[in-house]
């Protein structure tokens, strides 16, 4: 990626940008995320297939907001994310450089928000295929089937909340996981409170998930966390016509409505 | 399982469901007794964590009721309530919850005859579920991981 790493230093150099928030090779061989301030350590930035995590959860950190601005690497997953926090209101899409990645690994001229928009509107913005046949096999499973394997799945987490933490759209200061008046989420890990967090957390994403699957990848023990926001990105689709991270102007499907939105169960 | 007696709570809302559950009353109208009303605000104000509470604190039914659409006294909760639905009704259907033994309805004040319906179909119905016993024991099942744990 010498065109990265050209157009990184580039920035630096011109005082365009304070940061560039790509990928490096850590010790262990894998790519992890680097914050480069100095165009002399831009040699260091990588994009290969190692480089997956979603860089966008960065963006609304403090640590990286008081660095300046910052230029990121972003691959379809993070633009998206961008063009969500940006509708959000969440960050100034004009105080962002974006080095676009496309699927094929090669840098993309993207001069601004609208460019942007343009490549995601091109892009295929269901769910990525690795996915949807585990998708699909459980939405053909038994109710009590689903039941049975989303107790033995989240009986393992450890409430450490990661998912949390890798998900560019949690960003909140304050979660409700936080609050003990009431106490939505008891604090301990057993299966019924994981369930509820669980669902608390899919919840707060249906219609802004962007289905990057950093959530079910950042999980240290492996539960497929990312199914259930997937699987409501579908439905979202189903029902509202939506994807997340489309436009800055967008606003929440689940913070808007439509008089005549179509459901089968009220009575 | 003849002795069984569901438990149903119905989360309503203050200015239509609360107001027919009071006409349904000064009626005179006869209905099932299994159920107990709390009263919101408006359904907009019901969270979805509310309904899971309600499971685990040993309900085997609920009744979610509120103004019909358009109708809201805050001109918008129920519409954004129902889009709340639509979508925790395709999560809990995906990770297996039953949601068979939840009604959701609209309700007006003026519909005293119909809320005695909602309530004695749906008792009627989660009589023939039976107590949700698979989400009770996952919650004693959690609860006995606790102490041992401790």
């Amino acid at each position: 990626m010498n065109n990265l790493v050209a157009r990184a230093k580039e920035l630096l150099n011109s005082n365009s940008v304070q940061v560039v928030i790509g990928y490096e090779t850590g010790p262990t061989g894998v790519a992890r995320p680097a914050f480069i301030t100095n165009s002399e350590k831009a040699d260091r930035l990588i994009y290969d297939e190692r480089c997956v995590q979603n860089l966008a959860v960065y963006l609304t950190k403090h640590e990286v907001r008081k660095l300046g601005k910052a230029a990121i690497v972003a691959t379809l997953p993070v633009m998206r994310s961008i063009m969500m926090l940006i509708s959000e209101q969440q960050i100034i899409g004009e105080n962002l450089v974006v080095l676009g990645i496309s699927s094929e690994g090669n840098l993309l001229d993207i001069a601004d928000i609208r460019v942007m928009q343009g490549i995601i509107e091109k892009s295929d913005l269901s769910n990525p295929p690795e996915y949807r046949e585990l998708l699909a096999a459980l939405n053909k499973m038994s109710p009590e089937e689903k039941f049975a394997y989303w107790q033995k799945e989240l009986s393992k987490c450890i409430k450490c909340y990661a998912c949390r933490q890798a998900c560019p759209m949690c960003y909140c200061t304050r979660c409700t996981v936080e609050v003990n008046q009431p106490q939505w989420i008891p604090v301990q890990a057993n299966t019924h409170g994981n369930m509820e967090w669980h669902i608390l957390r899919a919840m707060h994403l249906a219609g802004r998930c962007i289905s990057c699957g950093e959530c079910g990848r950042s999980c240290p023990v492996g539960i497929p966390c990312h199914l259930l926001t997937m699987h409501l990105t579908d439905k979202v689709f189903n029902y509202f016509k939506v994807y997340a991270g489309t436009s800055d102007k967008m606003s929440s499907v689940m913070s808007t409505y439509e008089p005549n939105d179509k459901e089968s169960f009220i009575i | 399982m003849s002795d069984f007696e569901p438990k149903v709570v119905a989360f309503v809302c203050n200015w239509c469901t609360y107001a027919g559950a009071d006409l349904t009353g000064t009626s005179r109208i006869k209905y099932a007794t299994n159920v107990k009303i709390i009263r919101f605000p408006c359904t907009g104000r019901i969270d979805f964590m509310l309904l899971l509470k309600a499971f685990a604190n040993g309900a085997d039914g609920i009744i979610v009721s509120g103004c019909h659409p358009n109708d809201c006294h805050y001109t918008s909760g129920n519409f954004h309530a129902k889009r709340r639905w639509i979508m925790f009704k395709e999560l809990m259907d995906f990770m297996g919850i039953d949601m068979n033994r939840v009604t959701f309805s609209w309700v007006s004040a003026a519909e005293g005859a119909r809320w005695a319906e909602v309530v004695n179909t749906t008792v009627a119905r989660v009589r023939e579920l039976g107590p949700y016993v698979s989400y009770k024991e996952m919650v004693n099942k959690s609860v006995e991981e606790e102490v041992k744990n401790e």
